[in-house]
């Protein structure tokens, strides 16, 4: 559609917010939006941000839903912190969310709900619309409710349906602010609403309404364009943190030739692991959704006893509820991908927002000594690779591992560039072969691997279990000294992990002033705030972790070329103190943040520049 | 019958030998565990799957030392936990003869959701429930089937708890598969086994078991000599449930429940016996027998339920060979390619 607006602004990125009342459809024209930049070129992350709720009370505050999606036309590391566009559908959402926007972000709000009634109900004491506190945003206050409605009238369709339909107004409004074209998401529109023409109609209709509303509207004086970013060539597709995983334990699977068995059970924000696996019984999966967390780890276990790639899935409170099996899986030396997506904690906790407060659960919330490897995803597309690699490490290694995600890589998307199956690394689980008279459960290899004989395997009958057993034989052991080889063992063949995973990378130079120090989620914030420090010649670095236990060979050495080292976790401080156990000789200086929400860059860059004064 | 067709057989006939662990079996000399493992080594070579493909399942007691004692694939898990492992055995490899060993502590107390659910299921596998009335491991205290006012280690006044009759909660729990033996019977308990293999679903065997140690002689209203005939009525599928030394008494439906009878009395004939039909969908008259109790009753035994329905594991391999040919997704690549992607 052409632009009759002569003012067009380039920008090298730009953040949209997308906020309402839950069910006014935000995650969906959130969704449309960035597939939209997605398929014409941009790179994006996006953040869906949403009440413990599924219909709080109309609105209010504890209602209100988000998406925020970040476009740029460079590699896109975080969802953004401030935005430039927020589209605001009540003022409960206008009130929680303003905080969020740039001063002198264009603000759209229908009109038509800002009555006397919500705006009491958002805590507004007079209209924010008209007392002046807007001032200072580009403000497009539309009637958008009452413009669905009209625009609706020719297809006669039911007052509830039009209503339903504003979000799709919103939208037009926000294409026609960058744009875009309007096309693919007709095409969008037309497979998702496949069952349902009537609906694609009206979507459509609404959308173009939004987009002609936005084109003869005064407000608007000039809008946006972000050009395509130069990304490395490929094939692309947008991807959640979460589904990253399922698809990643499917290739795993494939690749290993080793059926996928999932067991688990639905819990906040996890569940679109389990959802997701559901639908690919054409991949082989089998997914059984337990009767609670501990029979979906213990199914697992059964089946990775009987030769399956077994994984479990959950967040911090099922976790705990894992943590015996867990320690079966440990002494059983079998392999099984735990899943941890956490969430805000303790107990239930913050369900629906991110934290990074399960590491020290991960590394020591067992009895006895139990140790397994620990790997931890820094993005939503790279949960793909490390589900992969927690899956290929588990079975050619025979230990559980424990995959460390959060909710907002979870429920977070970005740019993926799709791999090929037969690129990805191979992987070779050390199966018994039948009728090895050597056969001993407990024998190990250079490795300290054990070997994996399936139930059904002609000449390799045995028995293991919960109970200690013998070094090699594996016959059931109360011997002290056998208890303290196998204890050695144990963590032996867990630390040798080491060999085989990468060393740890410096981004920027190796020695400098300052030293930041990630793992998971925070990598892109931290990233940023790095970067834009770095161009403006501070000697500034950063180091970020994916690998966790074992830590990679080069560890202790990394940390050497650096005045400071600052740890920066969403956590009270739990990878800092494992590193100032772990590498004693260092002093480490630590920020930490524990509000549910993800770090903003400006937030890190003042901490860094507050440390580098006083070097 | 029809024979499970999923379980491979074995090549050559199998005997008691093959199925003998190199293990001291630990139990006390008396306890009925013993009883139990000699009808499991009965039973395995006549069933005729191939060695290899029998799996044990076991959680946490004297019960789940079980795969310990018996040449095949073993599993020794964690308190409670057997009935959800051995689910993920059997949906991870349905070519197994699955069999799960368990007790009252078990799979009544720390492990009783994953009794309920893996019977709603239906998963076709084999639980043992080695019932002594008591937690026999951790010396002597009462468990969800200990009978009201026992005095144990942690009742020294007498339980107050109600305690569990497994037959009803597994009925409950839509069980398929419900039999009773006790350990004293090893002839009807090698015949039950029998039967909870050729099974196709969840099949629940209690076994009525003593512990020589810390409730010794529970199970004597029931098995003790002076007391057997008149207590216990051995259930056979087609035939009248008569019961007592000279078969005199009987179980007659009424148009409130059951009742006892005797042959002769009042009227009474061979023909007013309840017929036993262990293959009926309707659990009501199921039900019935399971609750029946001593003194007023006689305990059934035998099988008591053996309803066809389907299985879990069948409707697994099921959906995964329908999607496969009905979708258009069979490898990751299509997966990862699949709906919106784009060049760059």
């Amino acid at each position: 559609m052409a632009n009759n607006k002569n003012n067009v602004v380039e920008l090298e990125d730009a953040v949209v917010k997308f906020v309402g009342d839950s069910g006014d459809g935000m995650q969906l024209i959130g969704t449309l939006f960035s597939d939209t930049a997605a398929i014409e070129g941009n790179d994006l992350a996006t953040f869906p941000d949403y009440p413990a709720e599924i219909r709080a009370p109309h609105n209010t505050i504890a209602g209100v839903s988000g998406f925020q999606v970040h476009i740029g036309k460079e590699k896109v590391n975080t969802s953004g912190d401030l935005c430039d566009v927020l589209v605001a559908m009540n003022p409960a959402s206008l009130k929680s969310n303003l905080k969020w926007a740039k001063l002198g972000a264009t603000i759209i709000v229908d009109n038509d709900i800002f009555d006397e009634k919500a705006i009491e109900k958002a805590g507004y004491k007079t209209n924010p619309l008209s007392d002046g506190s807007l001032n200072g945003y580009n403000v497009i206050s539309a009637p958008i409710t009452t413009l669905t409605k009209e625009g609706l009238k020719p297809l006669n369709v039911d007052i509830k349906t039009a209503e339903k339909s504003k979000n799709m107004f919103a939208l037009g409004i926000v294409y026609y602010l960058f744009n875009r074209d309007l096309e693919s998401t007709f095409k969008y529109l037309e497979i998702k609403f496949k069952k349902k023409p009537l609906l694609v109609e009206v979507n459509k209709i609404t959308v173009k309404e939004g987009f002609n509303y936005a084109e003869t509207v005064e407000a608007i004086k000039s809008t946006f364009v972000v050009p395509a970013a130069k990304l490395e060539k490929g094939r692309y597709r947008n991807i959640t943190g979460n589904v990253a995983v399922a698809w990643g334990l499917l290739a795993a699977a494939e690749k290993s030739k080793r059926p996928l068995f999932l067991g688990s059970y639905p819990i906040t924000p996890a569940t679109e692991i389990l959802m997701e696996l559901s639908k690919w019984k054409s991949l082989g999966a089998k997914v059984f959704q337990a009767e609670d967390e501990i029979a979906g780890i213990c199914s697992a276990i059964g089946a990775s006893f009987a030769g399956s790639m077994a994984c479990t899935t959950t967040s911090g409170p099922g976790l705990s509820l894992k943590s015996e099996a867990i320690g079966l899986a440990v002494i059983t030396e079998l392999p099984l991908v735990i899943v941890n997506v956490q969430r805000g904690g303790p107990s239930t906790g913050l369900p629906t927002k991110s934290e990074q407060s399960d590491l020290m659960q991960a590394l020591y919330g067992r009895n006895g000594e139990a140790p397994v490897i620990i790997i931890a995803a820094s993005t939503p597309a790279n949960c793909f690779f490390y589900a992969y690699e927690a899956a290929k490490l588990s079975m050619e290694h025979m230990t559980p591992v424990i995959l460390l995600t959060e909710g907002c890589l979870g429920l977070g998307s970005e740019l993926l560039k799709i791999p090929k199956v037969a690129d990805l690394p191979s992987i070779t689980p050390p199966i018994a072969k039948a009728n090895d008279a050597n056969y001993k459960p407990y024998n190990r290899d250079e490795n300290l691997v054990r070997s994996w004989a399936v139930p059904g395997t002609e000449g390799l009958r045995h028995r293991i279990g919960g109970l200690e057993k013998e070094n090699g034989i594996g016959n059931v052991s109360m011997d002290p000294m056998n208890h303290q080889i196998m204890t050695d063992l144990r963590a032996a063949k867990v630390e040798k992990v080491a060999d085989f995973i990468p060393l740890q990378e410096i981004i920027g130079e190796k020695e400098g002033d300052l030293l930041v120090v990630g793992w998971g989620s925070t990598h892109g914030a931290i990233y940023d705030a790095v970067n834009a420090m770095q161009k403006q010649g501070l000697k500034v670095s950063q180091t970020h972790f994916n690998y966790i236990m074992p830590f990679p060979k080069n560890t202790a050495e990394i940390f050497k070329g650096f005045k400071k080292i600052l740890v920066c976790e969403l956590n009270s401080g739990q990878m800092v103190n494992y590193l100032r156990m772990k590498f004693p000789q260092y002093q480490y200086m630590q920020y930490n943040k524990v509000q549910g929400l993800p770090f903003v860059v400006s937030e890190l860059t003042q901490k860094f520049n507050q440390i580098l004064k006083e070097v | 019958m029809k024979e499970n067709l999923t379980v491979d057989r074995s090549s050559v006939p199998l005997t008691k030998e093959d199925f003998v662990s190199d293990q001291m079996v630990k139990w006390c000399a008396g306890c009925g565990a013993h009883a139990i493992l000699s009808s499991v080594a009965n039973v395995f070579p006549k069933i005729g799957y191939k060695k290899e493909n029998f799996c044990l399942v076991s959680g946490i007691g004297c019960s789940s030392r079980f795969p310990y004692y018996v040449n095949t694939y073993g599993f020794h898990g964690i308190h409670g936990r057997a009935n959800a492992i051995a689910t993920g055995v059997k949906i991870a490899n349905p070519h197994l003869s699955v069999w799960i060993a368990t007790g009252d502590g078990d799979s009544m107390a720390i492990g009783g959701n994953h009794f309920i659910h893996i019977i709603r299921r239906n998963v076709d596998l084999n639980i043992m429930l080695f019932n002594n009335q008591i937690y026999g491991l951790t010396k002597g205290q009462f468990s969800p089937t200990t009978p009201q006012g026992s005095v144990t280690k942690t009742s020294p006044q007498g339980t107050i708890e109600q305690p569990f009759n497994p037959g009803e909660l597994i009925l409950g729990a839509q069980g398929t598969f419900f039999a009773r033996v006790a350990d004293t019977n090893p002839k009807m308990m090698t015949e039950v086994m029998f039967e909870a293999a050729k099974h196709d679903g969840t099949s629940v065997v209690e076994i009525l078991q003593n512990c020589v140690i810390f409730a010794d002689k529970t199970h004597n209203t029931i098995t003790s000599r002076d007391l057997r005939d008149d207590h216990q009525l051995h259930l056979k599928n087609g035939e009248p449930m008569l019961f007592g030394k000279e078969k005199e008494k009987g179980i007659m439906l009424t148009a409130t429940g059951l009742k006892v009878v005797k042959i002769g009395e009042n009227g009474i004939t061979l023909k007013d016996i309840l017929v036993h039909d262990q293959y009926a969908q309707d659990p009501g008259i199921h039900l019935m027998l399971a609750k029946m109790n001593p003194p007023e009753f006689p305990v059934a035994l035998g099988v008591i339920r053996s309803a066809k329905f389907s299985t879990y594991d069948d409707m697994v391999v099921e959906q995964i060979a329908y999607a496969k040919e009905n979708s258009s997704i069979l490898s990751v690549d299509d997966l990862l390619n699949s709906g919106d992607t784009w060049e760059i």
